[in-house]
């Protein structure tokens, strides 16, 4: 077997419109996105039919584009690999279309390649030192998984949110006081201004399984919060409302992260996700993470949110696994982890 | 001259290949849409089993919209994965110009429908014209220029002698229209017409009641987007220079998202 494998990467399952090019699951030799959010916010989020038109205009380019930044030709690349779910099926059509005919062209194999299993493997680009076993938190604007990454192919979920995602969360509650899309970065920056401790947010608890999550408490909590104000004539603090959910959301992903890591004996900890970009969430579990002795690893913030690099990543330890797509390959919105 | 064309905008995956005036193969299949599971795995097929060297192809014919959104950039996406891959021009034609190409010669007019839903098709109206000079160009007398330039001679009437005796003609452009005015439009010009396409079959009894002209339906073989066709005509688009690079080509939806639709209709209110 060839001892060095280069992967072209191509991402569409949003709104960002991602290729790259890596060389053996580590080394990124390109990771170009074209992010379209100035497209969605005047919609206040991502509108699939707009995401997937600017897809198809930009996805040549940025192809073409992570090509030329790593130095490298077509020839040299040695597999193709591309999301194909979970995603909006629009937006994740036209990487797979591509893909599979650039793969078809040049006869080079296919990978399709799980997002959240790309987010996880990030965390292999920049930490050398990072092999699984290893538990790890996802949280997106999609997704909140608690995952065991027993190698690295392979996951089990420990926990999952109940309804809607973190970074969903943030949207929503971003959108409720006024801050607009997206709005995780919005709710950081408004959090540094306001007083956490301002408003007791609830912290919702899954009875049944003590890792699962719940955020749709803490964010009607909010939106009881801001019609109480109202109804009292009462001036809205956006920065105490932004500062104290932000705190609800962070502690209780570090409390169920903390427990997970001791029930499963694991003394390695890394964040995923484009939440994870949140910078109280990365300095809170890395504190708490070190205070037990648990090693804790988080991508770079451009590594976080949604890229092509982290599905070269992925793809690496697929194609080592011995994982092909066949011509069939198709888009599959709600793919499944495991 | 070698042209693939493939067609993912409506029902039908259509993949097909030509030399200069000779269709090699075709592939169409109109069952259920998932393309993107078929249209692939079909092309496939065609270039195994004519043994094509997918490098010895001189263009990628793709039809352009309008169409099922989705299905568009089914095929635009594949059409511009293997223009990047082969480093190949895209030919991309219009899904209702590639309609009408099937009826090639109908004396006619030819009207493609295709369901758009919300009580509209896309269409246009076209009729075959011989092309202007076909015959009296053989019998001028070349300039010593051309007599210089023997090769491009040669060459450009090789090409020449691949072309069709017919243009198509367009009468009302590629739109999307309500049932009820592209009827009226045809009734307006009063001429005999061809109907094909899928809303052809969905406004059949419409038409059957408000047509003023005599008309009819094209034929089974004949009435849905066929890639072969995409790829006749791609010849003509390659000669007449009419492609793009794989990285340009975006479909014609000939309609807004509806978002934007919508959006659009709340400005209007409030200006």
């Amino acid at each position: 077997m060839k001892s060095s494998i280069t992967i072209l990467a191509i991402e569409s399952s949003c709104d960002e419109t991602a290729a790259a090019v890596v060389k053996n699951g580590r080394e990124v030799r390109s990771n170009i996105i074209s992010s379209q959010i100035k497209y969605h916010k005047e919609y206040g989020g991502v509108v699939p039919e707009i995401a997937s038109r600017k897809h198809i205009e930009n996805i040549n380019q940025v192809i073409e584009e992570a090509l030329e930044s790593a130095s490298v030709s077509l020839e040299e690349i040695d597999v193709i690999a591309v999301t194909y779910g979970p995603g909006l099926v629009g937006a994740l059509l036209v990487g797979v279309s591509a893909a599979k005919a650039i793969s078809f062209a040049t006869g080079k194999p296919l990978i399709g390649v799980h997002h959240i299993k790309g987010h996880i493997c990030a965390n292999y680009i920049e930490h050398e030192k990072l092999t699984p076993p290893y538990l790890c938190l996802v949280a997106s604007g999609g997704h909140t998984h608690l995952v065991v990454a027993k190698d690295y192919t392979h996951y089990e979920i420990i926990g999952l949110t109940r309804d809607d995602a973190a970074g969903e969360a943030f949207d929503k509650v971003a959108r409720a006081i006024g801050l607009g899309y997206p709005g995780g970065p919005a709710i950081e920056r408004m959090a540094k201004e306001g007083n956490a401790d301002a408003i007791a947010f609830p912290k919702a608890k899954v009875s049944d399984n003590p890792y699962d999550f719940s955020f749709s408490g803490v964010k009607s909590a909010v939106l009881n919060h801001i019609n109480g104000c109202k109804m009292k004539g009462e001036e809205i603090h956006q920065a105490d409302i932004a500062a104290s959910f932000q705190k609800a959301v962070v502690e209780v992903l570090i409390e169920h992260s903390l427990m997970a890591v001791k029930e499963y004996q694991l003394n390695q900890f890394a964040l995923a996700g484009g939440v994870a970009a949140n910078t109280a969430l990365r300095e809170g579990m890395k504190t708490a993470m070190e205070a037990i002795g648990v090693r804790f690893y988080c991508p770079s913030m451009v590594l976080c949110t949604d890229n092509a690099a982290m599905i070269g990543a992925a793809a690496y330890y697929e194609y080592q696994a011995g994982v092909r797509a066949g011509w069939d390959l198709n888009a599959v919105p709600n793919l499944k982890l495991v | 001259m070698k042209i693939l064309a493939i067609d993912s905008s409506g029902q039908v995956a259509s993949a097909a290949l030509t030399q200069d005036n000779q269709l090699l193969g075709e592939i169409s299949i109109n069952h259920k849409i998932n393309h993107s599971v078929t249209l692939l795995p079909m092309l496939s097929e065609l270039v195994r089993m004519t043994e094509l060297d997918l490098s010895s192809i001189d263009g990628i014919a793709v039809a352009a919209g309008p169409g099922s959104f989705t299905g568009l950039r089914i095929g635009a996406a594949m059409a511009k994965g293997l223009g990047f891959a082969l480093q190949k021009p895209l030919l991309p034609i219009s899904t209702l110009e590639g309609l009408a190409y099937n009826l090639y010669g109908a004396k006619d007019l030819i009207c493609p429908l295709m369901d758009a839903r919300r009580n509209q098709v896309y269409t246009g109206v076209y009729e075959f014209v011989p092309k202007a000079n076909s015959e009296n160009e053989k019998d001028s007398v070349p300039s010593a220029e051309m007599i210089l330039r023997e090769d491009l001679q040669n060459k450009n009437e090789r090409e020449a002698s691949l072309l069709s005796y017919y243009a198509l003609q367009p009468h009302v452009a590629p739109c999307a229209l309500g049932i009820a005015d592209i009827t009226d439009k045809l009734n307006a010009i009063g001429r005999r017409v061809l109907f094909l396409g899928d809303g052809a079959n969905v406004f059949a009894d419409y038409l059957k009641e408000h047509c003023k002209i005599s008309f009819g339906f094209a034929p089974a073989h004949l009435n849905r987007q066929r890639a072969g066709a995409l790829a006749a005509l791609g010849m003509e688009y390659l000669v007449a220079g009419k492609s793009v690079p794989a990285s340009e080509f975006v479909p014609e939806y000939l309609r807004l998202s509806q978002a934007e639709r919508e959006r659009l209709e709340k400005e209007q209110v409030y200006t």
